[in-house]
């Protein structure tokens, strides 16, 4: 079938790519644009390892068809750091032990900044609604919730908001307080 | 995903020519949550594929007190969710469009093609056949009305012919004193398909008297279905917890489940008793809370 071309800004950078119509946007992210941070998982958008932003909301790549892109905004875990500055949901997952095999992290963070961008103080039910479309097979989730706890009420300590988990409000202090010394 | 073809009209009279004169083989692509998983995963092997992307009329959400709810065929469930409307005046359709999948499906998926792609168990369709909704449908020929209620024909298949595709679902305004509540069964509360869902509609007279009642059965059947003699039990009543009781009763007496990994078929009519119960005494507690916010207007 005849090419098309795709143009649509990723992480901030206009870009165009040449694509097979059935192609997907995981497709084209990880394969053309050789950025492999976003991963698949199964494929058929039950896992959502392959999360990134559309405009700012949630998707999973692996059912977006790559021309459905055009004149869209994406985000992929690549997009989040500043130069050698992790954003603060990464630094939370890194400090925190939200991790084991990585797989599922990209998806994890992505959802997570989605959250916290419309719900910056969100509590822990809303926190495992906002990655109810994200599995993890390695952790039991408990450090990933933690992990987004903690990112959020660094963010809001420094506000001086409190967290509804005083262990997690401590924590979050705790580690406000390392940010404001380095 | 096999080659096929890919046309992104930029207007529902392009698209409904391009249908015309593309012919078989053709598949709209809405959200592409379903679709994308039959070609990857089912064997569909489409030879183009119609996308809504560039027809902006078609994510329109919009409300008007003569017509009431129209909801375009690109409009993504989370749109539909949270839109004001929906929240004030239909909360029953929010209720059953973000039930689907998760979050990132209800970022790209559509309460039309949840419609279309016709599952039984599709969390759209007990809410919006409750409402008495319709779509409106589009193809060579002009234009037609499909009431939801004769929109399924079968698992996957509905009356939609070769070339024509779905422009809108349309809810009409909500009668004064009229209430609604969508639930749905599933063992873990996310990511899950129902095991029964039902839609239930009450519209009140003078009191708690029942002027008519629709009640919309998910997953017991092919398609949705309307519990008929349960919302005969309803009608012309006066509402109590004990006449409740007996439509769910009528409810569960009348579904024709089936059994499947998801549940057996008796363990699927003891839900429908259940969910009827409980989504009955929420659409006549919405109804009468309707009451309740109009006069507190007036009182203010």
């Amino acid at each position: 079938m005849a090419k098309l071309v795709v143009s649509f800004e990723l992480n901030g950078v206009p870009t165009d790519v040449l694509t097979e119509p059935n192609r997907s946007l995981l497709e084209v992210l990880r394969d053309t644009l050789e950025n492999t941070g976003t991963k698949e998982g199964c494929g058929t958008g039950d896992c959502g390892a392959c999360t990134v932003l559309l405009d700012s909301r949630p998707v999973t790549a692996c059912l977006v068809l790559a021309p459905e892109v055009q004149g869209r905004k994406i985000t992929t875990v690549e997009g989040l750091a500043r130069g050698a500055k992790l954003h603060p949901v990464q630094k939370a997952f890194v400090e925190q032990g939200g991790l084991q095999c990585g797989i599922c992290t990209p998806g994890m963070i992505m959802s997570a900044v989605a959250l916290l961008e419309r719900n910056p103080t969100p509590n822990e039910q809303e926190i495992r609604y906002a990655i109810a479309g994200n599995l993890c097979r390695c952790t039991g989730y408990d450090k990933i919730v933690r992990a987004i706890e903690v990112a959020a009420y660094s963010a809001a300590a420094q506000n001086g908001a409190a967290s509804p988990n005083g262990q997690v409000a401590q924590t979050a202090k705790t580690e406000a307080s390392k940010t404001e010394v380095s | 995903m096999r080659a096929f073809a890919y046309h992104a009209p930029s207007s529902l009279a392009e698209a409904v020519a391009l249908l015309d004169r593309e012919g078989d083989g053709g598949k709209i692509l809405a959200g592409g949550t379903d679709l994308l998983i039959h070609i990857k995963e089912r064997g569909m092997v489409p030879r183009y594929v119609l996308s809504l992307r560039d027809i902006k009329e078609l994510s329109a959400i919009s409300y008007d007190e003569s017509s009431g709810l129209r909801i375009g065929a690109a409009a993504k469930l989370s749109d539909v969710a949270s839109h004001p409307v929906v929240l004030e005046r239909y909360p029953i359709v929010g209720q059953g469009a973000s039930l689907v999948g998760s979050l990132q499906i209800q970022n790209l998926g559509t309460v039309a093609g949840n419609l279309c792609n016709a599952a039984p168990s599709a969390d759209c369709a007990p809410p919006l056949i409750a409402l008495d909704a319709s779509v409106r449908v589009a193809g060579k020929n002009g234009e037609r009305i499909v009431p939801l209620a004769g929109f399924f024909v079968g698992p996957g298949r509905t009356v939609l012919q070769p070339g024509e595709l779905v422009a809108e679902v349309l809810a009409p305004p909500p009668p004064p004193r009229s209430g609604g509540s969508y639930e749905r069964f599933t063992p873990r509360q996310e990511m899950d398909i129902a095991v029964v869902g039902v839609g239930s509609v009450v519209q009140l007279g003078q009191g708690d008297r029942c002027v008519q009642a629709r009640i919309c059965l998910g997953a017991v059947a092919p398609t949705p279905v309307r519990a008929r003699e349960a919302e005969a039990v309803l009608a012309g009543q006066v509402l109590s917890p004990e006449l409740i009781e007996r439509a769910a009763e009528t409810a569960a007496a009348e579904a024709r489940p089936i059994t499947d990994q998801r549940g057996t078929a008796d363990y699927r009519k003891h839900l429908v008793k259940v969910l009827t119960k409980r989504t009955l005494t929420a659409a006549w507690e919405d109804a009468r809370g309707v009451e309740a916010r109009g006069n507190s207007v007036w009182q203010n």
